[in-house]
């Protein structure tokens, strides 16, 4: 079985600052990944270069087409960011980014987009397909919030939304793409123990359910431990460690990085 | 904050007024005595007036931040709980039509043109709500794809002997040539800096035209462009001012019609989306470049289309008609009316165009007031006057 992602010495520099330095990561089908460091060491710049919000200065990240443990191997570096998603990688942001002017269903709706075709004349003269794409998707959205549980919200302006709801609107919008791996990028921040363990249900229920490999930052040391199987560390850019839950809990590097900072929990 | 407290901010802005209009209220020189009048009983006017403005002013500023606290849902006007009343959309939509109807036999032909002039601002204000209310793409220099439709028509018809029909649609496209033109260098601006450099662009359309005499006659402009015709029958005057009204209402209808269905699909979506969050849209699956020319194309075709009728209408157009103040009139229709809100639009553009044209008497005055009711509206209403409502969707299991 080969990876669905293989990042191979990825480095990204903004000006003089080198913010990954050659950095190695590769996720397996169906695995929960979390990438961990503390503040600054690069994890959302590593997200935005897999996801094509930035393209990065050196090295490949390779996909296996339709995330198919036995698919092509696809180069995705400086693809645009939409069309990364329309080949099945889908995030969230750390700093919540929902369409705020429209309902949560919109919300998801427009996760469908990328799965999707009507065009202006589709949408004019709403013939038989473009009716019948439009009822689909707002089945699918409907589906996908009940799943995440969010269905008391449908209608609700998302800026109106609570802030953990909000979190999970953002899951949701991104499940709507249909990807095969899930970017999660601190997904519990802000939220309260109670939020947080239900979140745990979550992203196992997404895995279990659907197949869907999950590569998480988090700097809920709990979750991460629960949750993942591997996790990477990083640390001003640099990896500094790879392993089991188990193994990163007990390696001394890892431990002096986070100076200060708990992680045996 | 104590009464004591609100007296005396009042007293302080009142003072304030008198001192700044002091020189143009109270000070008048008599040209012929070569003396001064002192009109001090002005002043005491303004200080009144001042102290009074300012109590209401922030009376309804604390009404305005009380009622913000308020559920959302109960917060929507009286106006759009009626739009979405599904009861009187068809008693709605029949008092509307027949007004419109009987509009050109009821009022005088002045009336009508007034009434056709506004008509045309409407379907230039939804062309641009697409642009700007749904995209978000605060595009300032509209009038110029006015002028584009408006041209294709007078220069087609003079050189080629085009009718009005065909015209029309070809208007519509080589608008939506230029929309996509301009629309594809600045697909990376935003805000203030897109304003600018579609400003810029608007400019220097109106140059061209009022420069290149071979091609566009100049500052003299095109004289006797035809009427739209009807099957080659003559028309009196009279029938053929009718006749334009009843042809801008159809092209309101159908601007109405074509915008209500763009609003609620995925391209209109992905639109909303693009306003909101680039980033994210992006992230989503939507094509920037290709969701962004559409708006520009989409918009641009509508006020091709506006430029047609408009020449048509008018039977001479020359660079005058298609300055930055129309480009900002037709704004106006929509940050006034509501962004992205259809009914909103109409609403704006109308009161725009007809309040100053029966406010003729008033002067300088009306230019005074059009500025104070955009301000005030930005403060009390920054929706707009009826704001948009996003559609919400049914599903049954
Ligand atoms: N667009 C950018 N231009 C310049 N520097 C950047 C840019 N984006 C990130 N950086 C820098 O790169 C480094 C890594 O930032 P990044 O946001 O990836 O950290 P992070 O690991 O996500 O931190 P946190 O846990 O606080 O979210 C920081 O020093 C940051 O200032
Ligand atoms: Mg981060």
């Amino acid at each position: 079985m080969k990876p669905i992602l293989e990042v191979k010495s990825m480095t990204m520099d903004f000006g003089g600052l080198r913010a990954i330095d050659s950095v190695d990561l590769s996720i397996d089908k169906g695995q929960i990944v979390a990438l961990i460091g503390p503040n600054g060491a690069g994890k959302t710049t590593f997200f935005n270069c897999i996801t094509g919000i930035y393209t990065p200065t050196a090295g490949d990240i390779y996909i296996s087409s339709n995330g198919a443990a036995d698919g092509k191997n696809e180069r995705i570096n400086g693809l645009k960011p939409n069309v990364v998603t329309r080949k099945g990688l889908a995030r969230t942001f750390q700093n919540i980014r929902l369409f705020t002017s429209m309902t949560v269903l919109e919300n998801v709706m427009i996760g469908c987009h990328a799965i999707t075709k009507a065009g202006i004349m589709g949408a004019i003269f709403r013939g038989a397909s473009t009716k019948s794409e439009e009822k689909l998707i707002v089945e699918k959205s409907y589906l996908i919030l009940e799943k995440i549980g969010l269905s008391k919200y449908v209608d609700e302006l998302a800026v109106n939304l609570p802030y953990g709801a909000q979190r999970r609107l953002e899951i949701a919008r991104a499940l709507a793409t249909d990807p095969f791996l899930l970017l999660l990028d601190e997904p519990a921040a802000g939220m309260n123990p109670q939020e947080t363990m239900e979140l745990d249900e979550l992203i196992l229920k997404i895995r279990n359910s659907e197949g869907i490999s999950i590569l998480l930052i988090e700097h809920d040391m709990k979750l991460v431990m629960s949750l993942s199987e591997k996790i990477y560390v990083v640390d001003y850019g640099k990896k500094i460690a790879e392993g089991t839950p188990e193994e990163i809990r007990h390696n001394p590097v890892v431990i002096k990085a986070y100076l200060g900072e708990e992680v045996a929990s | 904050m104590t009464a004591k407290q609100e007296l005396k901010k009042s007293i302080i802005a009142s003072v304030w007024f008198m001192f700044l209009t002091f020189p143009i209220m109270v000070i008048k020189v008599n040209t012929v005595t070569h003396t001064i009048d002192w009109r001090w009983h002005n002043m005491a006017l303004v200080g009144i007036g001042s102290f009074f403005l300012s109590m209401l002013w922030r009376y309804l500023l604390k009404k305005k931040e009380e009622g913000g606290k308020k559920d959302k849902k109960a917060g929507l006007s009286f106006i759009q709980r009626l739009l979405q009343e599904k009861q009187f959309a068809l008693p709605g939509i029949l008092i509307i039509t027949l007004i419109t109807i009987l509009f050109p036999h009821i009022f005088s032909m002045y009336q009508t043109n007034i009434m056709t002039s506004a008509l045309i601002f409407v379907v230039l204000g939804l062309g641009l709500n697409i642009v700007i209310g749904l995209a978000g793409l605060l595009v300032l220099g509209y009038a110029a794809f006015f002028a584009v439709g408006a041209y294709s028509y007078a220069l087609l018809n003079l050189h080629y002997g085009v009718g009005f029909w065909i015209a029309l649609p070809i208007g519509g496209i080589l608008a939506a040539l230029f929309g996509i033109l301009l629309g594809y260098p600045v697909l990376r601006l935003r805000g203030d800096y897109l304003a600018i450099v579609t400003l810029g662009f608007g400019e220097i359309i109106r140059l061209v035209l009022e420069n290149w005499n071979e091609f566009s006659f100049g500052p003299s402009g095109i004289k006797n462009i035809p009427k739209p015709g009807f099957f080659g029958i003559e028309m009196s005057m009279q029938t053929t001012t009718i006749y334009v009204f009843y042809i801008v209402v159809l092209l309101v209808v159908f601007t109405i019609f074509v915008i209500n269905r763009l609003k609620n699909s995925r391209i209109g979506r992905a639109w909303v989306a693009l306003k909101d969050d680039e980033i994210a849209s992006q992230a989503m699956g939507i094509d920037k470049a290709k969701t962004k020319l559409r708006a520009f194309a989409l918009g641009a075709t509508w006020a091709g289309m506006a430029g047609v009728v408009f020449a048509a209408k008018t039977t001479f157009i020359n660079p005058a008609s298609f300055t930055l103040w129309e480009s900002v009139i037709i704004l106006c229709t929509v940050v006034l009316g509501g962004m992205g809100s259809i009914a909103g639009v109409i609403a704006g553009a109308l009161l725009l165009i007809l309040l100053p044209e029966y406010m003729r008497d008033f002067g300088e005055f009306r230019m005074i007031t059009f500025g104070a009711v955009l301000i005030l509206m930005m403060i009390f209403r920054p929706g707009g006057m009826i704001e948009d409502v996003r559609k919400t969707y049914k599903f049954e299991k």
